[in-house]
């Protein structure tokens, strides 16, 4: 059974697109990675799916609970964790997670045994007691974790569960996550820009750009829709019209891009198409400053589908 | 039922968290304090005015009851404030991803500011009593002025909420607060005996929430108490809470829709 369906969401902001025929959906127990720049409309759609904002048009079903008919319904069933941080800092840990829990309509026992128990599983446990505004960035993340949690929701939104953690902090929460996801039996949305977050944590994902869904599949597959290696030329000047004509010509040459002073090309084996490439170049006089091959990652086939560079693409927007 | 429930959750969460620092309660009284012993200085006088309308020589008597009440005034319009670091914090979405009421999130900001008024209105009045102010109707008297202090606070604290959920932004709120502060506060007998200001005021004050409670608060304190204008001004006042309360409440859509 499908935890999740969305279809042909769309939504504007005044002249702004963010939703653009979105559509996906999410099998129940997996975890669905949105992957996508900031303003990709990765956001915008765990707000719909949270009953926080209506879409213009379109279906979101949670459960088979209908986001805008039954949003209560939809409300009793997930565990919304935002961006940023939700948690109250004037209150304890436990405070902020005994309060969820009521409005979420538990009590009594069941509910402290329960809050205990997610102290323990997210591991703040010792500052269970503190007021939030001494927590550090992680542990406020676990937090927000834990809260999204309190009630043993079936589906849980992560939306971007590791941005402004320092990197230890990050690969700490991903091992929480990843634990927390298989002893929960969760349905798991997750949305991130980090290619690396996706790679680590989702069954499966989806490459959201520009308010719709560009590609989808298991990290595993879209890398391997990647095949063969990368290899990008670093030029000191900018002759890149001939570079790029004496690189295709060589065998093994699948294709070459080229942005500014760079020219990554697709090869079948790195390790032995660099030394034809860099005597290649050798030959015409064309001065190298940098040699790099790297086996297929998400940014490729972020890089194939969308016509842009993760990195740059998220910078533009963010500016 | 679980807006009954849900209610008293958040009222809980507001009572706590203001708790934790208490201290803030009480220097927020400092100028209002102010206000009173300058005032009460500065005008001293003006109770032998012909015309009277006073009902009190002494005028620091006559301005402590309109003290707590403008206290409360003026701690509702800013309240919307800790709002707008709910909805900074994503505490509020939160909050509406999950099927707690929207009416027990507005109601909750509503009863901190009356539970900030009623504290600050006792502190005041316990002080006015040192500077020698009597309360003619004895603790009936106190009692009427704290509640007084809440029902003045609330429905201005109900307004703030609202505009903060419309506006989000807190120079925004600020104006607003400025922008209504003052003119409420002139446009009533708060400083002056209400047969002392010229006609087109005492007509306008008639619809001044501030002048209600400032109406409620002074009769309980000075001799020759009017019991009927007392209860129906605290009728009018607990009136426009709950109106205010449900628009406040009603501005979630807007701010949603904002999302």
């Amino acid at each position: 059974m499908d935890a999740i369906v969305v279809e042909d969401l769309r939504k504007s902001y005044g002249d702004v697109q963010a939703l653009d025929g979105i559509s996906f959906t999410v099998g129940e127990g997996e975890v669905f990675g949105l992957l996508g720049p900031n303003g990709a409309g990765k956001t915008t759609t765990v707000k719909v799916l949270a009953t926080l904002t209506k879409p213009d048009s379109g279906r979101a079903e949670v459960v088979m609970q209908d986001v805008v008919k039954d949003p209560n319904g939809v409300r009793r069933t997930i565990g919304y964790v935002p961006q940023g941080s939700g948690v109250d800092r004037d209150a304890t840990g436990r405070e902020n997670l005994m309060l969820q829990g009521r409005i979420q309509r538990m009590h009594g026992a069941q509910l402290k045994s329960r809050v205990n128990e997610l102290l323990r599983l997210v591991g703040i446990e010792e500052a269970a007691d503190r007021v939030v505004r001494g927590y550090s960035g992680g542990m406020k993340r676990r937090l927000d974790v834990a809260l999204g949690l309190v009630h043993r929701p079936r589906v849980v939104y992560l939306d971007e569960p590791t941005t402004g953690l320092d990197p230890e902090a990050r690969v700490s929460m991903w091992e929480e996550l990843g634990r927390i996801a298989g002893q929960e039996a969760l349905t798991i949305l997750l949305t991130t820009h980090y290619l690396e977050e996706a790679d680590h944590l989702a069954n499966r994902l989806a490459i959201v750009s520009r308010g719709h869904v560009v590609v989808e599949g298991t990290p595993n597959r879209l890398k391997q829709s990647r095949e063969g290696d990368s290899v990008t030329v670093e030029l000191v000047d900018g002759s890149t019209p001939e570079a790029r004509a004496i690189i295709e010509s060589l065998n093994g040459i699948r294709e070459v891009r080229v942005e500014g002073r760079l020219l990554r090309s697709r090869v079948e084996n790195g390790a032995r198409a660099i030394p034809q490439i860099l005597s290649a170049l050798d030959r015409s006089g064309i001065a190298v400053d940098a040699v790099d091959s790297h086996r297929p990652s998400l940014d490729d086939v972020y890089l194939h589908y969308t016509g842009r560079d993760f990195s740059e693409e998220d910078e533009a927007i963010t500016e | 039922m679980n807006v009954a429930r849900d209610t008293w959750y958040m009222v809980g969460r507001q009572a706590r968290n203001l708790m934790r620092e208490p201290i803030w309660i009480a220097l927020l009284v400092i100028q209002p304090l102010v206000w009173l012993t300058l005032y009460g200085q500065l005008f001293k006088h003006v109770t032998n005015l012909p015309g009277g309308g006073f009902g009190t020589t002494s005028y620091i008597t006559f301005l402590a009851p309109a003290i707590v009440v403008m206290n409360a005034f003026f701690g509702g319009t800013w309240s919307g404030m800790a709002m707008i670091s709910d909805l900074d914090r994503e505490v509020i979405p939160r909050f509406l991803a999950t099927p707690v009421s929207r009416f027990a999130l507005t109601a909750s900001q509503v009863v901190r500011a009356a539970l900030i008024a009623t504290i600050q209105g006792l502190i005041i009045l316990l002080i006015s009593l040192a500077l020698g102010v009597r309360i003619d109707t004895g603790f009936e008297g106190w009692l009427i002025v704290i509640v007084t202090a809440g029902l003045v606070a609330a429905p201005f604290a109900a307004l703030s909420t609202a505009i903060a959920l419309l506006t989000r932004k807190e120079a925004t709120m600020i104006a607003v607060a400025n922008f209504i502060g003052l003119p409420l506060l002139f446009l009533s007998s708060t400083l002056i005996a209400i047969n002392q200001v010229p006609h087109w005021i005492q007509v306008t004050s008639r619809y001044n929430p501030v002048n209600w409670g400032v109406d409620a608060a002074r009769q309980v304190v000075l001799p020759g108490t009017d019991w009927g204008s007392v209860g129906e001004h605290i009728g009018l006042l607990f009136a426009l809470t709950l109106a205010m309360t449900g628009v406040a409440t009603w501005t979630f859509r807007a701010y949603q829709r904002s999302l």
